[in-house]
C-alpha cells in the first residue's frame, strides 16, 4: 500500500514539476509548441473523419494525414529556439532547411492528393 | 613529412603536400572510374552490342516505348501483347527508375547532338552506373573511416565479381541502377546522421525515392535503417542528429515512395514496412523523454517516468501491431521476402519461386568465386570497426552482417552484400597498410630518448617509434606490405579472369569451340524470333514456357501467353498443363487460349543443357500445383527422369516430348552413335517415330535450338 501511495505522490510531484518547468519557458517556444499541437490535432480530426466516412480515396486521406504529421515533425526538428536543438548548425541554415523540406513535402502532397 | 621521390617528380609544378595529395587522389579516382567501365565491356568486344538474358528485354521494350510515346503514355500503358487474353497494366506493375534514367540519358545525348540509338544507351547504362557507384563508395569510405579507406573501397568495388555479374554491358536490369541508388541512399543517410541537418535528410529521402523507383529490393533499406536506429537507441546513442535524420528521411521518403504506383500504399499497409513505422513512433517517445529530462531537475522522478513511459509505449505499439495483423489490415510478409527468413518455405509452397536458379542457397564456392580475398578481409574489417565504434561504423557493420546473412540464403543477394563487403574490407586494408607504412617511415628512437623526452611524447602518436625489443620490425613491415600488395594484385587478376570467363556471356548468343579450335557462334534464338517477326501474321499468339516471353515480345513483336513477369500462377500452370498433356488434351487447351504458334527450345543437337526438356519437371510441378490431374510421378521411372526407351509412357507421348523430338529420330548427331542420340541428356531417345496430329512444324533453326510449330485449325466435320 505504501508503494502505491508513494508512486501516486511521485506522479503528482512529477506532474507539478513538469507544469512549473513548462510555465517557465519563453513565450515564443510555447507558440511553436502550439503550432505543432495544432498540426497533430488536425491529423487526428482527419483520422476520425475517415473512420466515419470510409477511406475510399485512400491516397487523399494519406496525403492529408501525412502532411499534418510532416509539418509537425519538421517544425519540431527545426525549432532552433528550443534547448534541445543540435548546436552545430547556425539558425539561418536550420531555417533554410526547414523551408526547403516544407516545400518538398507540400509539392509531393499536392501530387499525391489526386 | 613529404615523400621525397614524389616531391622530386612534382617539384617542377611547385605543389604543396596537400595539393600533391589531392592530385594523387583525383587521378586515382579517375583511373578507377574508367577501369570500372571498361572491365564490363568484354561481351561487347567479343560479340556485339546487344541486350543479354531475358528480363532486360522487357526493360528494353518499355524504354523504347517511353522514348517513342512520352512519359504520360508510358505511365498509363496497358500492354495487350503479353499474358493473352489478360493483358498487363505495365504502368502500374513496373519499377520505372531504370527506364526513366536511360530515357533521360538518351534525351541528353540527343540534345548534345549525339545521334545514338536507344539500344546503345541501354547496353551501356549499367557500366556507367557502376562507375558512379565507385565514386559513391569513395565518399562513403571517407565518411566512415578516412579518405584512404575510401580509395581502397572504390578500387575494390570497381572490379568485384559479385557486382560485375549483374552490371556488365548488356545486362540492362534493375540491379545495375539499384546498387548505385542503394549505396547512395545509405551514404546520404549516414551523412545526415553525422551532420544532423535537415538538408542531408532530405537528400537521403530523395535517394530512397530513386531506390524505390528502381528495384523491389528497397525493402532492404526500409528495414535496415530502422534496425540501425533501434540498435543506436538501445546502445544509448540517441541524439538530436539521429532524430532529425531519421524523421526527415522516413516521412519524406515514405511520401515520395508512394508516388510509384507499383509500390502504392504498401508503406502503411504491408507487414514488411511496419518496422519503420514502429521505430518512427519510438523516436517520438525518445524525443519526448529527452524533453522531459531537460524540463525536470530531479533525476529519480525522471527514472520512474522513463520506465513507465517506455513500457506503455512498447505495449501500445505491440497491441496496435497485433490488432492490425489480426484484422488483416496489415498484410503479412509476402512469399518472396518470407522465403528469405525461412528458406524452406518456397520449396514446399511456391514452386515458381523455388524454380528460379538464382533463388537457391549459396554454396561456399560461389562466395569464393565472387569475393576472393574479400572473404577473409571482411572479418578483419569488422575487427577494425569495433575498435573505433561510431554511429557510422555501427551502420556499416550492421549492413555487412545482415547482407551477408541474406547472401547466404539466396545466390542473387550476393549482389546486395558486395558494397558492404568491399567497404569493410577496404577499412581492413587501409588500416593495415597505414599501420605498416607508419612503421616503415618511423625514425629510430634510441638517440632521442635522453634529449627529447618532452617532444617524443607529443610526436609518438604520429610517428610510431620502433620498439627496441623487436629489431627486425622494419623488415617485417616491409615483408607484410609486399604480402598485402601481392594479395591485392592476385585479387585484381582473379576478378578480371572471372569477368572474362563467367559473367560476360550474353546467353542469347551461345558460343562453343569447333573441331579445329575455331569459335562457333549459335545465334538460333534471334534467328527464330526474327522468323516469327517476318513470317507470321501480326496478331499471331505464341505459346512457350515463360522464360522466353520477354524476348518474344521484344524481338519477335508477337503476343505471348505467359512471360517472365510470372504474376499469374494459374495462367502459367495452364501452359504447363498443356505442355505435359497428351496431344489431344493439349490441343483443347491450346484452342481455348487462341494460340497460333508453339515455341520450344531444344538442346539435343548442340548439347545445350538449358532447354525445355531439362526444365520440363518444373512445368509438371507448376502445372500440377494448380491442376491435380498432372501428377509428377507419372513422368518418372523409379523416381528417375529419363527420356530413353525406359522412360514412362506418359513422358514419351506428352506434347513437350513430341515437339522437342519431332523428326529427331532420323538425325545423326554424333559420330559413332545411333541416330536420335540426345547430346544434352547423353542417351538415345525412346520414341523415334513421332507423328503430330494437330500441330505442324513451321520452323526449326539451323542448330535445332528453337523449334516453332503452327497450330492447325480443327478438322472439317464432314
Amino acid at each position: 500500500m505504501g508503494r502505491t501511495s508513494s508512486t501516486k505522490e511521485d506522479a503528482g510531484a512529477l506532474f507539478h514539476s513538469l507544469r512549473s518547468a513548462y510555465a517557465a519557458t519563453p513565450v515564443n517556444l510555447k507558440i511553436i509548441d502550439l503550432y505543432v499541437g495544432f498540426a497533430i490535432f488536425t491529423a487526428l480530426i482527419q483520422v476520425v473523419y475517415m473512420a466515419m466516412v470510409g477511406s475510399f480515396p485512400f491516397n487523399s486521406f494519406l496525403s492529408g494525414v501525412l502532411s499534418c504529421v510532416g509539418t509537425a515533425v519538421l517544425a519540431g526538428k527545426s525549432n532552433f529556439l528550443s534547448p534541445l536543438f543540435a548546436k552545430d548548425l547556425p539558425p539561418e541554415r536550420a531555417f533554410a532547411d526547414f523551408v526547403l523540406c516544407n516545400l518538398v513535402l507540400h509539392l509531393v502532397i499536392m501530387n499525391f492528393l489526386g | 613529412m613529404s615523400n621525397s621521390s614524389t616531391s622530386d617528380l612534382l617539384k617542377p609544378f611547385k605543389l604543396k603536400t596537400k595539393q600533391q595529395e589531392l592530385l594523387i587522389r583525383v587521378s586515382i579516382l579517375c583511373l578507377v572510374y574508367i577501369l570500372a567501365f571498361i572491365t564490363r565491356l568484354f561481351s561487347v568486344l567479343r560479340y556485339e552490342s546487344m541486350i543479354h538474358e531475358f528480363d532486360p528485354y522487357f526493360n528494353y521494350r518499355t524504354t523504347l516505348y517511353l522514348t517513342q510515346h512520352g512519359f504520360y503514355d508510358f505511365w498509363n500503358w496497358f500492354d495487350y501483347e503479353s499474358w493473352y487474353p489478360l493483358g498487363r497494366i505495365v504502368g502500374g506493375t513496373l519499377y520505372p527508375g531504370l527506364m526513366v534514367t536511360a530515357a533521360l540519358i538518351y534525351r541528353l545525348l540527343h540534345f548534345l547532338r549525339f545521334a545514338v540509338h536507344i539500344r546503345e544507351v541501354c547496353v551501356l547504362t549499367a557500366p556507367f552506373f557502376a562507375s558512379n557507384t565507385t565514386l559513391v563508395a569513395y565518399f562513403f569510405g571517407k565518411e566512415i573511416w578516412d579518405s584512404g579507406a575510401g580509395l581502397v573501397a572504390a578500387i575494390l568495388i570497381a572490379v568485384c565479381p559479385g557486382y560485375i555479374s549483374r552490371s556488365v554491358a548488356g545486362s540492362y536490369d534493375n540491379e545495375g541502377v539499384a546498387i548505385f541508388a542503394l549505396l547512395f541512399t545509405f551514404y546520404l543517410f549516414v551523412k545526415a546522421v553525422n551532420k544532423g541537418s535537415l538538408a542531408w535528410g532530405l537528400a537521403s529521402a530523395f535517394g530512397y525515392f530513386y531506390m524505390v523507383s528502381a528495384w523491389g529490393g528497397y525493402v532492404f533499406i526500409i528495414n535496415l535503417i530502422p534496425l540501425y536506429v533501434l540498435v543506436l537507441l538501445i546502445t544509448g546513442r540517441y541524439s538530436m542528429r539521429l532524430y532529425v535524420a531519421y524523421n526527415c528521411m522516413y516521412i519524406l521518403g515514405m511520401l515520395l515512395a508512394m508516388q510509384i504506383r507499383f509500390v502504392g500504399f504498401q508503406h502503411v499497409q504491408s507487414g514488411e514496412h511496419m518496422a519503420a513505422m514502429g521505430v518512427f513512433f519510438l523516436m517520438q517517445v525518445f524525443y519526448f523523454l529527452d524533453w522531459v529530462k531537460h524540463m525536470l531537475s530531479d533525476t529519480k522522478l525522471f527514472q520512474e517516468f522513463l520506465s513507465i513511459t517506455v513500457t506503455c509505449a512498447v505495449a501500445a505499439g505491440g497491441i496496435a501491431l497485433g490488432v492490425g495483423m489480426a484484422s488483416g489490415y496489415i498484410s503479412p510478409w509476402t512469399g518472396r521476402f518470407y522465403s528469405l527468413l525461412d528458406p524452406t518455405y518456397a520449396k514446399d509452397h511456391i514452386p515458381i519461386i523455388a524454380s528460379v536458379s538464382e533463388h537457391q542457397p549459396t554454396a561456399w564456392s560461389s562466395f569464393m568465386f565472387d569475393f576472393h580475398i574479400l572473404l577473409f578481409l571482411f572479418p578483419a574489417g569488422l575487427y577494425f570497426c569495433f575498435k573505433r565504434l561510431s554511429d557510422a561504423t555501427i551502420f556499416i557493420v550492421m549492413y555487412g552482417l545482415t547482407s551477408m546473412y541474406f547472401a547466404g540464403v539466396m545466390v542473387r543477394l550476393i549482389l546486395v552484400a558486395t558494397p558492404a563487403v568491399c567497404l569493410i574490407s577496404a577499412i581492413a586494408v587501409s588500416a593495415t597498410v597505414k599501420n605498416l607504412t607508419v612503421l616503415l617511415r618511423s625514425k629510430n628512437k634510441v638517440a632521442q630518448i635522453g634529449s627529447t623526452k618532452g617532444t617524443s611524447s607529443a610526436k609518438a602518436s604520429s610517428k610510431a617509434s620502433l620498439d627496441q625489443s623487436q629489431p627486425f620490425q622494419k623488415n617485417g613491415a616491409m615483408a607484410l606490405l609486399f604480402g598485402a600488395f601481392y594479395l591485392l594484385s592476385r585479387y585484381a587478376t582473379h576478378c578480371t579472369w572471372v569477368t572474362s570467363e563467367a559473367y560476360s556471356s550474353p546467353s542469347i548468343v551461345l558460343a562453343a569451340r569447333g573441331a579445329h579450335g575455331n569459335r562457333v557462334i549459335f545465334d538460333d534464338y534471334r534467328e527464330a524470333y526474327f522468323w516469327l517477326r517476318q513470317n507470321t501474321p501480326p496478331d499471331a499468339k505464341v505459346m512457350s514456357w515463360w522464360d522466353y516471353g520477354y524476348q518474344i515480345t521484344a524481338m519477335g513483336n508477337r503476343t505471348v501467353i505467359v512471360d517472365n513477369n510470372t504474376w499469374n500462377n494459374t495462367h502459367i500452370a495452364t501452359v504447363g498443363r498443356a505442355m505435359s498433356s497428351y496431344e489431344d488434351e493439349a490441343y483443347e487447351i491450346i484452342r481455348s487460349l487462341d494460340v497460333d504458334y508453339v515455341l520450344v527450345v531444344f538442346g539435343g543437337v548442340t548439347g545445350y543443357s538449358s532447354d525445355d526438356i531439362n526444365k520440363f519437371l518444373w512445368m509438371v510441378r507448376i502445372g500440377g500445383g494448380v491442376f491435380p490431374v498432372i501428377k509428377e510421378p507419372d513422368y518418372l521411372v523409379n523416381g528417375e527422369y529419363r527420356v530413353d526407351k525406359g522412360a514412362a509412357p506418359k513422358m514419351l507421348n506428352c506434347l513437350m516430348y513430341k515437339l522437342s523430338y519431332y523428326r529427331f529420330g532420323e538425325m545423326m548427331t554424333e559420330y559413332g552413335k545411333p541416330p536420335g542420340y540426345d547430346r544434352a541428356r547423353g542417351v538415345e531417345i525412346g520414341n523415334k517415330d513421332i507423328k503430330l496430329e494437330h500441330l505442324e512444324e513451321a520452323f526449326t533453326t539451323s542448330n535445332w535450338i528453337v523449334r516453332i510449330y503452327k497450330v492447325k485449325p480443327p478438322n472439317n466435320r464432314w
